[in-house]
C-alpha cells in the first residue's frame, strides 16, 4: 500500500490546496440537504400516530447527537494521530473539531429536553443516555479549555490528545445506555445494519438530514482549519504568498 | 384528508403543529441560529485576519 497520500496529508500546505477545492462542493451539498431535508421533515412527514407532530424534532435531535458523538471519535483519532506521528494537520483538526462537537452536544441535549416536555412530561431527568451525552459536552468544554490554556503548542497538542482518547471511552456508555440500563430515552430509531423501525416517508428525511449534519459539519470544519493554517504556517513563503493574493482580491 | 404531499391542510394548521408547536419551533429555530453561528463565527474571524494582515502589510511597505 502506498502511504504517500497520508504524508502528504501532513503538509499544511497540500492540505490548504485540497480543502480549497473541495469546500465550495459541501457548502453546496450542506444547503441542499439541509433545505431539503427541513421541509420534508416539518411539512410532509406525517405525524407520529403516538407523539403528533412533535417527533418531528427528531429530525435535528438525532442528527446532531450522531455527530456529537461522530467528531469525538474523530477528536480520539486525531489525537491517536497527533501523538504517534506528530502530524500537525492532526492536531489542527482536533482544535478546530472540538467547538463543533461541543455545539452539536448542546443542540442534541437542548432539543432533547425540550422534546422530552410534551413526551415524558419533563424537561430533564438523570437518565443514563442524559447524562452520559451531559458528560460528552462537558468533554469537549475540557479539550477546548485545554487547549486555550497551554500556551505552547506542542504541548496542548499532546494535553488534548490525551484527553480525547481517553475521554473517548463515553461513546459506547452512550450508545448502550438505553439498553445496559432501564432508562426513559427510546432505543435507537436508526441503525445501518437494521431495517429502520419508521416508514420510509419518515425515516428518509432523517437520512437527508443526517447527510447534510455530515457535510455541514465538514463544511465548518474546512473553514475554520484553513484559517488555522494561515495563522500557524504564517512565517512560511506560500502562507505569506497566499494571504497577499487574498488580502489583494479584497482591495480590488 | 387532504390529496396534496403536504401533511398539514393548511398554513395555520403547518404553524400550530397539533398542540406542539411551540417545541417544535422552539427546537427549529435554536437549532439554526447554532448552525448560522458555526458559518459566521469562521467566516467573520478570516475577514479580520485578512484585514489586520492588509494593515500589517501596507505598513511594512511604508517603511
Amino acid at each position: 500500500m502506498k502511504w504517500t497520500w497520508f504524508h502528504r496529508l501532513g503538509s499544511p500546505k497540500w492540505f490548504y490546496e485540497l480543502s480549497g477545492r473541495w469546500l465550495p462542493w459541501f457548502a453546496v451539498a450542506t444547503v441542499l440537504l439541509i433545505a431539503t431535508g427541513l421541509v420534508w421533515g416539518l411539512a410532509i412527514a406525517p405525524p407520529d400516530y403516538q407523539q403528533g407532530n412533535s417527533f418531528r424534532i427528531i429530525y435535528i435531535h438525532v442528527p446532531a447527537s450522531f455527530l456529537a458523538q461522530s467528531i469525538y471519535i474523530s477528536l480520539a483519532i486525531a489525537g491517536v494521530v497527533s501523538l504517534v506521528w506528530k502530524m500537525k494537520i492532526a492536531d489542527v483538526a482536533l482544535q478546530q473539531s472540538a467547538p463543533i462537537g461541543a455545539w452539536m452536544a448542546f443542540i442534541s441535549l437542548l432539543t432533547g429536553a425540550i422534546w422530552g416536555k410534551p413526551t415524558w412530561g419533563a424537561y430533564w431527568v438523570w437518565d443514563a443516555r442524559l447524562t452520559a451525552m451531559l458528560i460528552l459536552l462537558f468533554l469537549y468544554f475540557g479539550v477546548i479549555a485545554l487547549g486555550q490554556a497551554i500556551s505552547n503548542r506542542e504541548s496542548a497538542a499532546k494535553a488534548c490528545a490525551v484527553l480525547s482518547i481517553v475521554g473517548v471511552v463515553n461513546i459506547p456508555i452512550i450508545k448502550y445506555s438505553v439498553d445496559w440500563w432501564n432508562t426513559l430515552h427510546q432505543p435507537a430509531t436508526f441503525s445501518v445494519i437494521e431495517k429502520p423501525a419508521m416508514p420510509a416517508e419518515m425515516w428518509i428525511p432523517l437520512l437527508i438530514m443526517v447527510v447534510g449534519f455530515y457535510c455541514f459539519f465538514t463544511t465548518v470544519l474546512l473553514m475554520r482549519m484553513r484559517l488555522e493554517i494561515l495563522r500557524r504556517e504564517a512565517k512560511t513563503s506560500w502562507v505569506k504568498a497566499e494571504v497577499a493574493r487574498l488580502v489583494g482580491k479584497k482591495h480590488e | 384528508m387532504n390529496e396534496s404531499i403536504f401533511a398539514f391542510n393548511s398554513f395555520a394548521e403547518f404553524i400550530a403543529m397539533g398542540k406542539h408547536g411551540f417545541y417544535v419551533w422552539v427546537c427549529f429555530g435554536i437549532t439554526i441560529a447554532v448552525l448560522a453561528i458555526n458559518v459566521a463565527l469562521p467566516w467573520l474571524a478570516r475577514r479580520r485576519y485578512l484585514n489586520q494582515e492588509a494593515r500589517r502589510l501596507r505598513w511594512e511597505a511604508m517603511q
